[in-house]
């Protein structure tokens, strides 16, 4: 169960630059860390973040181990008609999460 | 002789005094505005705020049946924006069963044992951070008042006698940093006035959500003294203290620190 917080405006005027913000759950574990006992803690981290907008894809981002946990990503795009913004994170261990947010433009 | 030792008694008292001087209500401070602007506005944002992952995951939890009674929290409760609004502001409160102050964490637990008989989740566990922050989430902007009922009078005194109690091998009270130096620095770290108005707290150091009594035993730690386990009598008394120590001041739960 992971968890995630979208922010997406829920209107715009066509051309608009709006700010998309997107906050996921996640432990970011970077894989260089030892336990106790020296065993090594095996890396854990969300690999790819990308977001479609009616299919195409508008953004993407790849992430690494010295991102901290529960990775904020913001970004800008252009209001280019009504639809839905779907988003995408995977990761090690087969995290795989979507969502999705709508907005209308007029 | 004797007048000598007893003048020189009482400028010791006098400078002790003067050493544990309470911060006077116009300086309180929560530890929101020692915050970065930029820290300030993760906090401000619900959609910023990782806190709000914990809320979120909690509300679900709120409505999810547990334990041999197959009760859920929602079952008894109802909707928690109308029946939890204040709560978290009142605790640690004095329970009749145990005769002593009980945290949110411990009252939940409670609550659990005796309710839904469901095993206690464990201190810093991600289900009972969530529904400790789901929980406190809905006290938001509601001035703590932690402190009314007299039967906590004795507790209360008790965490204020730990939190003057010098201790550890640095020889430090909560005082010497959270009363008297509040207004200055500890390496780069603002040292602030220890408000407890924002638990649980996501800290950016964690990288996660933690409890207030998880805040007080890494100071403990911090001045080289043996930190009490989690659900510790003294640490529930070291709570109480601190809530009472900010009565009135607005929750800010879940808020963010560095």
């Amino acid at each position: 169960m992971a968890s995630a917080l979208i922010n997406v405006p829920a209107k715009a005027k066509l051309g608009d630059i709006i700010e998309i913000k997107t906050l996921m759950s996640h432990i970011m574990e970077p894989g260089y860390r030892r336990t106790a006992s020296g065993e090594t803690v095996p890396r854990d981290i969300i690999t790819s973040f990308t977001c479609r907008f009616n299919g195409t894809e508008v953004f993407r981002a790849d992430l690494f181990p010295a991102i901290a946990a529960n990775p904020f990503i913001t970004f800008f795009t252009t209001a280019t008609g009504s639809g839905k913004f779907e988003f995408e994170w995977i990761g090690d261990k087969g995290f795989a999460e979507t969502t999705s947010a709508s907005i209308v433009v007029e | 002789m004797k007048v000598a030792r007893t003048i020189a008694m009482a400028a010791l008292l006098v400078v002790a005094n003067a050493g544990a001087a309470e911060i006077p209500q116009s300086e309180r401070r929560s530890g929101f505005s020692f915050m970065a602007p930029d820290t300030q506005a993760m906090q401000n944002d619900d959609t910023n705020n990782p806190g709000m992952l914990w809320v979120l995951d909690g509300e679900a939890l709120w409505k999810r049946k547990a334990g041999s009674a197959d009760k859920a929290c929602a079952d008894c409760h109802g909707d928690a924006s109308t029946s939890m609004k204040g709560v978290a502001a009142r605790y640690p409160a004095f329970d009749k069963a145990l005769g002593r102050p009980v945290d949110l964490e411990q009252r939940i637990n409670l609550c659990r044992a005796n309710r839904q008989q469901a095993a206690p989740l464990a201190y810093e566990s991600r289900d009972l951070l969530t529904l400790t922050a789901f929980i406190a989430r809905q006290s938001h902007g509601i001035a703590i008042e932690a402190d009314t009922d007299p039967q906590l009078e004795p507790f209360i005194a008790k965490g204020r006698a730990l939190y003057s109690q010098r201790q550890g091998q640095l020889n430090l009270a909560c005082a010497n940093c959270h009363d008297d130096n509040w207004d200055k620095r500890l390496a780069g770290s603002a040292i602030t006035q220890g408000r407890p108005t924002g638990y649980p707290i996501y800290r950016l150091e964690w990288q996660s959500l933690g409890s207030l009594q998880r805040r007080v035993r890494s100071c403990i730690t911090g001045i080289r003294a043996q930190a009490y386990d989690y659900g510790a009598p003294e640490l529930v008394e070291l709570e109480l203290y601190l809530m009472s120590r900010a009565r009135g001041m607005p929750m800010e739960s879940p808020a963010v620190r560095p």
